[in-house]
């Protein structure tokens, strides 16, 4: 005899059934979340990680007088010519001319070679010119092609020949622009997270300025870029792709990120600690200086990083003002032309050879290397450091 | 002269006046205290109070000075201005020195000065606001006294190749543009329709899995892989959508026997709904966590499973969260800019078919004011009218999402 409401009511086994099926999508899209995360990394890394070495051609450099007359193509036998990247060889009438006493020797070294060979050694590409082809092949049976590490893509800035092109302007763009959005950002979140907690009493200011910051967080980094451009630059006259102005347009956005994560670290350090410092005699700013922030600290550094790693990915708004230009050498100043990591990543997706596209998915490799670096560092700090009260 | 450095030899310059300036405050204070006389506050309060002569003067200066140059009142040489600021300091220290005295509340007057700097600072984020506000507002006025704001609303021809011409100073006879933004917002919509589409049922799912079903041990390793899909910067899955997601999503198409664009919104969308899937599951996770286990209890008793308990009980909880976490994931949709511009097209296109080649409001608004265009054209401006639509449309999203936390805010207790 079947009971109803008993394993064996066939309702029952229909609402275990329902019950399995339920647990099942909620773990499939777990597992769904978790494949996208694995398929990305495995095509982001296996697009990038040839950029990190390349292929380079024995050459042997006679330091001629036709050489320092600027005609560098004498430099080299015909066939190494036809191999070698023509951006090794322009600089050689003036390393010459730098320094004379190389004139008349001749020096065998490894120089890359065009990024078409190298990409055909890599297999990414089939074809290569007839004539081309030829030749690397009779470099490669005499053993003069090799690959070797790619040293030139940390320290390079952008080139038009992708063998040439490297990330290290836009990365000492990065670090200057996210030099200035912690001089902006920090200081005055921290600030403002201290008048809201510990100084505001409840007014319609205070209101408003809360309010505003939970909007301010959610507002498109688009349109931040948009003020950047109108204020900025066309009101303030910061100079166009500088990392000055995308530095202050940066520190406006990650604004609200250090105020909302301050905020929260100044809000769990118990009363109980600014009521005994009160009952010493402290002022509120005594309170607030000598007891309150030291033991939050780690809370709002915590809150500071988060910030500056989402700045450091921010690409929409600086687009606007500019930090997209062509840059070969890294700026020397916060209002000279810059570009940053994630804007290096989108000029390179956008060029048509299948050479920069290797180039952006190893910048990107790059990139995301510091950026999660930056968030465990963050994740260990709150762990190790974080008072629990 | 590089003004990084500029700025550096300023900060040197004044950083040992303020520096001296608290410690004379302080001796003074001292000694006054040293010949028996009873202070008001202690020796440090009056360094501070001396620093604060030095500075607040100082950086007045240098602050008027720079507006004034800046609005082009008078120019004044950046030598001029660094000495006026440290004879200014040095005046002020002076003057606070000789104001220490026994009676000088000097710890009342640094209390209400750090409260006054404390809330100058938190006044930047309403300027940051109010700048928005006006410079959008600003330009888009000038965009729509050029094409009339209804036809930018409700055209539905976007075609500002004239306007593209006059602004590289090439303007031909027959000068006809439209800025009809509607085939722009199609897409922006399309992508975002397709991104909550994906990132609704598996963020929601997510959630529901971790605080539900998962144990400790699970939990504490989905969540952090689910952190690191909200830590990708947008170019990256911009570069992931353009490069591998819809040449994949064309061959599965022809596969299919279907046409579609390299240039489709389904790869865009799908990509950006992935993106948004932490930032739902997140905020789902938190309400549905904060749901305290008597109700699943009350549930259980009566016989539910677990899953019965989950739609009847928690998710009718957890809905006004849910609905905000979608709001805010929406209006995140709507602004996001790198993905629809690296995969998606510059075609105006107001069709239905996800897979042929659209475009979207945020990728107008990048390819307007990166080319050569003078500041005034029409084409460039047009980029505020679009922002100043996009701005107000993610506001309203933001406060009805605040709203509905705020309103359907569940007390347990």
């Amino acid at each position: 005899m079947k009971l109803k409401g008993t394993v064996n009511d066939p309702r029952m086994q229909r609402r275990y059934r329902a019950e399995k099926r339920f647990r099942l999508y909620a773990m499939s899209a777990v597992l769904l979340a978790l494949a996208f995360l694995i398929v990305f990394f495995a095509d982001i890394i296996s697009q990038g990680y040839s950029a990190f070495y390349r292929t380079e051609v024995q050459a042997t450099i006679n330091y001629n007088d036709r050489v320092e007359m600027g005609d560098y193509r004498a430099a080299v036998s015909d066939e190494i010519r036809t191999v070698v990247s023509r951006g090794m060889l322009r600089n050689l009438p003036r390393e010459v001319r730098d320094n004379p006493d190389l004139k008349g020797t001749s020096e065998t070294s490894w120089m890359p070679v065009k990024g078409e060979i190298d990409q055909y050694r890599k297999g990414h590409v089939d074809s290569l010119d007839e004539e081309l082809l030829a030749s690397v092949q009779r470099l490669d049976e005499a053993g003069r092609l090799g690959f070797a590490p790619n040293w030139a893509f940390f320290t390079n800035g952008d080139s038009k020949l992708p063998e040439l092109a490297g990330i290290g302007a836009a990365v000492v763009g990065s670090v200057y622009l996210l030099g200035i959005t912690l001089i902006v950002a920090f200081p005055i979140g921290v600030m403002t997270a201290i008048y809201l907690e510990e100084f505001a009493s409840d007014n319609w200011l205070t209101q408003t300025i809360e309010v505003n910051i939970n909007n301010l967080a959610a507002v498109p980094s688009i349109i931040f870029g948009l003020l950047g451009l109108a204020v900025f630059i066309n009101f303030f006259g910061v100079p166009r792709s500088s990392a000055l102005a995308g530095g202050l347009t940066i520190g406006l956005m990650t604004l609200p990120i250090i105020i909302i994560s301050t905020r929260a670290a100044l809000r769990a350090v118990p009363d109980p600690v600014r009521m005994g410092a009160f009952a010493m005699g402290c002022t509120r700013w005594q309170v607030v200086r000598d007891h309150v922030l030291p033991v939050s600290l780690p809370g709002i550094l915590t809150g500071t990083i988060i910030g500056l790693a989402q700045a450091m990915g921010e690409t929409a708004p600086l687009i606007l003002v500019g930090l997209i230009a062509y840059i070969q050498a890294p700026p020397t100043d916060i209002t000279s032309a810059a570009t940053v990591l994630p804007a290096q990543v989108f000029t390179w997706a956008g060029m048509p050879q299948t050479a920069f596209a290797e180039k952006a998915s190893a910048g990107i490799i790059v990139l995301l290397t510091v950026l999660l670096s930056m968030n465990a560092a963050a994740v260990f700090m709150r762990r190790r450091l974080e008072r629990r009260w | 002269m590089h003004t990084s450095l500029l700025l550096l030899a300023a900060l040197a310059a004044i950083a040992p006046l303020l520096g001296m300036a608290y410690l004379a405050g302080r001796t003074k204070a001292s000694r006054v205290a040293a010949s028996g006389a009873k202070m008001h506050s202690r020796p440090q309060q009056y360094g501070w109070f001396a620093l604060m002569g030095v500075a607040l003067p100082g950086f007045g200066v240098a602050i008027a000075g720079g507006f004034a140059s800046l609005l082009g009142w008078f120019d004044t040489p950046w030598p001029i201005l660094l000495v006026a600021c440290l004879l200014v300091g040095v005046g002020g220290l002076m003057t606070a020195v000789s104001l220490i005295r026994p009676e000088l509340r000097a710890r009342n007057f640094l209390e209400a000065t750090v409260r006054r700097i404390l809330l100058a600072a938190s006044l930047v984020s309403i300027i940051t606001t109010i700048a928005i506000v006006l410079s959008l507002a600003f330009e888009a006025m000038r965009f729509f006294n050029m094409v009339g704001f209804w036809g930018f609303i409700t055209g539905t021809q976007w075609s500002p190749d004239q306007a593209f011409l006059e602004g590289a100073g090439r303007a031909s006879e027959d000068a006809s543009f439209a800025f009809g933004s509607v085939p722009l917002f199609a897409g922006t919509f399309m992508v975002t329709i397709i991104a909550i589409g994906v990132a609704l049922p598996v963020g929601l799912f997510a959630a529901i899995y971790m605080s539900e079903y998962a144990s400790l041990r699970v939990r504490g390793l989905a969540k952090p892989m689910l952190e690191v899909l909200a830590g990708i910067p947008t170019v990256v899955y911009g570069f992931f959508a353009a490069i591998t997601f819809n040449p994949f999503i064309v061959d599965a198409a022809a596969w299919v026997g279907i046409e579609a664009s390299y240039e489709n919104m389904l790869g865009p969308g799908i990509v950006m709904g992935v993106m948004i899937v932490p930032f739902i599951s997140s905020l789902s996770d938190d309400v549905l966590s904060s749901i305290p286990n008597s109700l699943r209890e009350g549930a259980y008793a009566l016989g539910t499973t677990r899953s019965e308990c989950i739609k009847q009980i928690l998710l009718p909880a957890a809905m006004p969260g849910v609905i905000s976490a979608t709001l805010l994931g929406i209006s995140r949709a709507l602004g996001e800019t790198m993905i629809v511009v690296m995969a998606a097209g510059l075609l105006p296109n107001l069709t239905a078919n996800p897979l042929e080649t659209m475009t979207a409001v945020t990728v107008h608004i990048v390819s307007n004011l990166t080319g050569d265009q003078e500041f005034d054209s029409a084409l460039t401006l047009s980029a505020f009218g679009l922002g100043l639509v996009l701005f107000v449309i993610t506001l309203v999203l933001n406060i009805v999402s605040t709203i509905m936390v705020r309103r359907f805010k569940q007390a347990y207790d």
